[in-house]
């Protein structure tokens, strides 16, 4: 990405406090007294558990496509999420990796997947502790692809599952929902993957290379933050932080 | 040619002479070259009898025809629209009934029931009438080869406008496939004044009998048009293209005339004049507005009212540019600049559709570059000279999706349909390993990663023919057929409001107005107002796919301008044209006082251009430094000049900071001196505009380009990687459509030389990022680079400033955006 020329083709209402802090830290979160790194990839890093967390990476999501309706989209989709995975893990180093549910897109995804692929998925396991929870795209998939699996993990103060449960323990992280969110002004408009989150849970962004989005307007976020909830858009440069009030619907 | 004795039999002249009609030469032309079994193009500017010329030869074929002669499938005519085939089959019937003739007419479109389609197969009428895309469904039926072993002739109405596109390579694969499967066939091209038909010649017989050319045949212009330049009766601005100064004055002209059609170039340039045109309208004249976007229905009342003549005026776009004469025009009006000398032909013509009487037109300039170029296209129109179309190289989606079709019909050897494809004119120089790679992708997807063999859609069977899988794949040709990429558009539906409960939108029940592209919904927030369908509308929210809005109170200013520029670039010959006109003061005469004098002064500020110069200026101003120069190749050209100028300008350490483009020019600015470094550094100027910017530059930022998405998007749908959306179908929802900007991302960093990149590519060296002609212009600029560093803004260079921060560039500059929305979060926690 050339974020740095990027910026410059827009024109020229950019007013210079507004311009980017290309070095700006990697915003952190106090989430039942856990300090929770959101990371430009869409990863959430647990410093104190030396934990990584990934939601949603829909594995083999290109030939679930092909296997059901013969549309033949490119076949890299597994070898780029995992291509994804393998730098955020070589970044951090983390002892123990938490895909949270959704990995595959479908219970015949690990069958389909290439040789290689698999081998990628091995290398990435080597050495630490990886634990596959179970999403409702993949709960018939539960060996064959290294690793543990849960339904729920809990690491610290935090209770990492799959699918938010409205009303759910305070300290809760969740996939499923794939949150984006939409910032429109003066006629132009940009939708990005985020995390969202308020006081008491966080709700992570699909790392899957295919995945789509669901707008954090969608009813289905008021029921997880009824007071409120503030979007860590994934920019090109860094993560922005924007509340309930500039997202748009879409 | 050799004058070739009449043939028109005495029935035939005797209706004519009851109409007070004389056959006309190229009429007779056309029908000798017929009946010696010869293709020919027949080139006539409008009026001149030229669809009467086309099925002349079917109609005296058909009535010399024995009774008891075997029936079939005699003259396939093909147009461009639709409505067009209904509209001559309509025509026909006159000749017919008044001859007397045996024949059956039927028409063939998306609208046809089923029943009659399947009868049409069954039974064939004699001519048949119909659009490419049609053609393209019946060459893919099984029972393709019976219904067209007997065809005589295929007629292409418009062919000029049909081949520029990649609905000409559909079409020229169609005509293969058809010369094929009658030996016989002889193919006649309609087409309007072109400046060298060489191209549409070679695109009526197949290429691989080099023997066989088509004839030309030439109508005799007729009356030249009376063409005028609106004059202005105050000073026009500089840049901008809604031409208000102007209402009065079409209002004028509208109140003097029968009927009247104002030609536009973009859909919001047709809402703001007809807008304009309601305010003066004191007479309540009947003032209609026809554009692509408006619902299909109200486009059919709008038709049918110009038809009756209840009209007395028409604002429009491009939609009524072809062939349906749907009124009593006596006047054209050309809102803006013309674009190209064909276009103002074709445009000029819809008044008056009688080739011995002139068509009258007036060009309305909106700025004063307008006017210029006004005056190039009236000198164009004078000499009768016509803009050129480019030849295609056929394009590798279309291929595909043709290849699929030919799998369908009942299969095909690898090398007959290899052999078959390339008789196509646009596919005459492909490689078998092109082609091969293109049949790879239709069967399996064409990735390295062989990955889908086992889905395969097309199977080569133990007999060496290739053919479809299954029914449900032939099924998704069907549906997803055709080279047309509406952008994705949603519907603009009039909410109700409940009374006594003020902002409470009820969403159903209203009308519906009409589409507006997805793209500008998706900037849209709740409260926003535009101008649609003739009136302000408040924008209230999207529900399911549908745009709801109510109307906006009275005197509301529409808040949220669209794109404001011209649809069309300025073509290649009426460039030059404009570049000549500036660089020589003798021809200055003919402008008006207010651009001559324009002229004058940015001669005595700075220096004009020679024609094959490029002129750059460099100035400063409030802070900062701007570079601009006047290539006039059209904005899609100089945007993709500015994406790439600015990346150098950036690696030469000189911080650019953005740029804007319009039809002329450029203008980058920044924060350091460009004309420091220029007189500082020899030959600068002239590497910064070296043609290797076209290399590893243009690659590097095609890569990241938006515009290269969508036009990849455009590809994978006709290629059939990814299922066209169907109006009226719901969204599917996320789980079954992935974004097409993934897939691209995906692709291009797994596999770069995949086909539907190349083909994306090949797209943009034409189409939205006209890569060709910037090419041609770094070319020919070389060595012939005028630098003048001045100390201000000059006259020329105030056109283009004018665009800067009216402009948006498609998707680019996210992060600003973000960062803004930030900062009000901030201000909301400080506050």
């Amino acid at each position: 990405m050339s974020q740095g020329t990027r910026a410059r083709e827009d024109d020229t209402t950019v007013t210079p406090a507004l311009k980017l802090e290309k070095t700006r830290k990697t915003p952190t979160l106090t989430l039942a007294g856990e300090a929770l790194t959101l990371d430009l990839s869409g990863a959430l890093w647990l410093e104190a558990h030396r934990t990584l967390v990934v939601s949603d990476l829909h594995l083999e999501k290109g030939s679930a496509f092909a296997a059901r309706s013969g549309q033949f989209l490119p076949p890299y989709d597994t070898r780029e999420t995992l291509a994804c995975l393998h730098e955020v893990v070589a970044r951090f180093d983390p002892a123990c990796v938490v895909a949270l549910g959704d990995s595959f897109h479908d219970a015949g995804g690990p069958g389909r997947m290439d040789e290689g692929d698999r081998a990628l998925i091995a290398a990435l396991q080597e050495g630490r502790d990886w634990v596959w929870i179970s999403g409702n795209h993949d709960r018939a998939v539960q060996d064959g692809v290294g690793g543990r699996f849960a339904d729920t993990l809990a690491v610290g103060g935090l209770t990492l599952r799959h699918e938010p449960v409205p009303g759910g323990a305070p300290g809760e992280v969740a996939g499923h929902l794939h949150p984006v969110g939409k910032v429109a002004m003066r006629g132009r408009a940009v939708r990005r993957r985020c995390f969202v989150g308020d006081a008491g849970r966080l709700v992570m962004p699909a790392f899957g290379a295919y995945t789509g989005g669901l707008n954090v307007r969608s009813p289905a976020f008021d029921a997880l933050f009824p007071d409120g909830l503030t979007a860590h858009l994934l920019g090109d440069g860094r993560l922005f932080a924007i509340g309930r009030a500039m997202l748009a619907r879409d | 040619m050799s004058a070739p004795s009449p043939a028109l039999p005495p029935d035939f002249l005797r209706w004519f002479a009851s109409r007070g009609w004389q056959p006309r030469r190229h009429q007779l032309d056309l029908l000798a070259a017929a009946q010696a079994g010869r293709s020919a193009l027949l080139v006539a500017p409008t009026g001149a009898g030229k669809t009467l010329a086309g099925f002349l030869p079917t109609l005296v074929d058909l009535a010399g025809r024995k009774r008891s002669a075997t029936s079939g499938l005699h003259t396939l005519y093909i147009s461009p629209l639709k409505a067009l085939a209904v509209d001559i089959a309509r025509n026909l019937e006159a000749p017919v009934a008044g001859l007397g003739l045996p024949i059956r007419i039927e028409t063939r479109t998306g609208d046809t029931p089923a029943h009659k389609r399947s009868r049409q197969i069954a039974r064939p009428p004699d001519i048949l009438l119909t659009t490419p895309e049609q053609l393209a469904l019946l060459i893919a039926h099984r029972e393709a080869e019976a219904v067209f072993a007997g065809l005589r002739r295929v007629v292409l109405d418009e062919l000029h406008a049909l081949v520029t596109s990649k609905r000409g390579d559909l079409l020229s694969l169609g005509l293969a496939r058809l010369h094929r499967l009658a030996p016989g066939l002889a193919a006649t091209g309609l087409s309007a004044t072109v400046r060298e038909p060489e191209a549409l010649l070679r695109y009526l017989v197949p290429r691989t009998e080099a023997a066989r050319e088509a004839d030309l045949i030439v109508a005799a212009g007729g009356a030249k048009p009376d063409l005028r330049l609106l004059e202005a009766s105050r000073r026009l601005p500089l840049a901008g293209h809604t031409a208000w100064q102007a209402m009065p004055a079409i209002y004028d002209l509208i109140r003097q005339h029968r009927m009247v059609l104002v030609f536009v170039n973009t859909r919001l340039q047709a809402e703001y004049t007809f807008q304009e045109l309601w305010k003066l309208n004191e007479d309540a004249l009947p003032i209609a507005l026809h554009h692509g976007s408006l619902d299909a229905t109200q486009r059919r009342r709008v038709e049918a009212a110009m038809a009756e003549g209840r009209l007395r005026a028409v604002v429009c776009t491009a939609t009524l540019d072809l062939g349906i004469d749907w009124g009593d025009v006596d006047l054209v009006v050309n809102v803006g600049a013309p674009k190209g000398a064909s276009r103002i032909m074709q445009r000029i013509g819809r008044a008056n559709h009688r080739m011995d009487e002139p068509s009258k037109a007036y060009l309305v300039p909106a700025n004063r570059f307008e006017i210029l170029e006004c005056r190039a296209a009236l000198d164009a129109v004078e000499e009768a000279a016509q803009d050129t179309p480019d030849a295609r190289l056929g394009a590798p989606d279309v291929l595909a999706q043709h290849v699929l079709g030919m799998a369908c019909a009942g299969g095909f050897a690898l090398e007959d349909l290899y052999d078959e494809v390339r008789s196509a004119a646009p596919y005459a120089d492909l490689p078998y390993e092109e082609f091969e790679q293109v049949v790879d992708f239709v069967a399996t997807g064409g990735y390295a990663l062989r990955a889908y063999e086992r889905f395969a859609k097309i199977l080569r069977g133990p007999d060496g023919l290739w053919r479809v899988r299954d029914a449900r794949t032939a099924q998704q040709y069907r549906m997803n057929l055709g080279t047309i990429i509406e952008s994705t558009t949603v519907k603009v539906r009039l909410a109700r409001s409940v009374r006594g409960r003020p902002g409470t939108i009820l969403p159903a029940g209203g009308r519906v107005l009409g589409e507006i592209e997805e793209d500008f919904a998706e900037t849209l927030t709740v409260g926003d107002t535009f101008l649609f369908a003739g009136e302000v509308l408040r924008f209230e929210g999207l529900h399911e796919d549908e745009a709801l809005v109510t109307r906006g109170p009275p005197g509301t200013d529409p808040a949220i301008p669209s794109y404001a520029g011209s649809k069309f670039p300025l073509s290649t010959f009426l460039a030059a044209r404009v570049r000549d006109l500036i660089a020589d003061p003798f021809a200055w005469d003919r402008l008006p006082a207010q651009v001559s004098d324009y002229l004058l002064q940015q001669r005595r500020r700075s220096i004009l251009p020679g024609p094959r110069d490029l002129l750059v200026e460099t100035f400063p101003r409030a802070k900062r430094h701007y570079l601009t120069c006047f290539p006039f190749e059209g904005r899609l050209a100089h945007q993709t000049l500015g994406m790439l100028l600015t990346r150098r300008l950036e690696r030469a350490g000189l911080r650019p900071l953005g740029f804007a483009a319009n039809d002329y020019g450029l203008a980058v600015f920044g924060t350091r001196d460009v004309a420091e470094r220029i007189g500082r550094e020899p030959g600068f100027l002239d590497r910064l505009f070296a043609e290797d910017m076209l290399g590893d530059d243009l690659e590097a930022w095609l890569d990241e380009s938006a515009m290269m998405k969508r036009t990849f998007r455009q590809c994978a749908v006709i290629a059939g990687l990814i299922e066209r959306r169907h109006p009226g179908q719901r969204k599917t929802g996320r789980q079954v459509t992935i974004s097409t900007d993934l897939i691209y991302d995906v692709l291009r960093k797994h596999q770069p030389d995949h086909l539907l990149l190349r083909a994306a590519r090949q797209d943009a060296a034409t189409g939205l990022l006209d890569v060709r002609r910037l090419g041609m212009m770094l070319s020919r600029i070389q060595g012939r680079i005028i630098h003048k560093a001045l100390d201000r803004v000059s006259p020329l260079s105030v056109n283009v400033m004018l665009e800067i921060g009216r402009e948006r560039v498609y998707g680019e500059g996210a992060d600003e955006i973000l960062a803004e929305a930030e900062a009000a979060l901030l201000d909301e926690a400080l506050a």
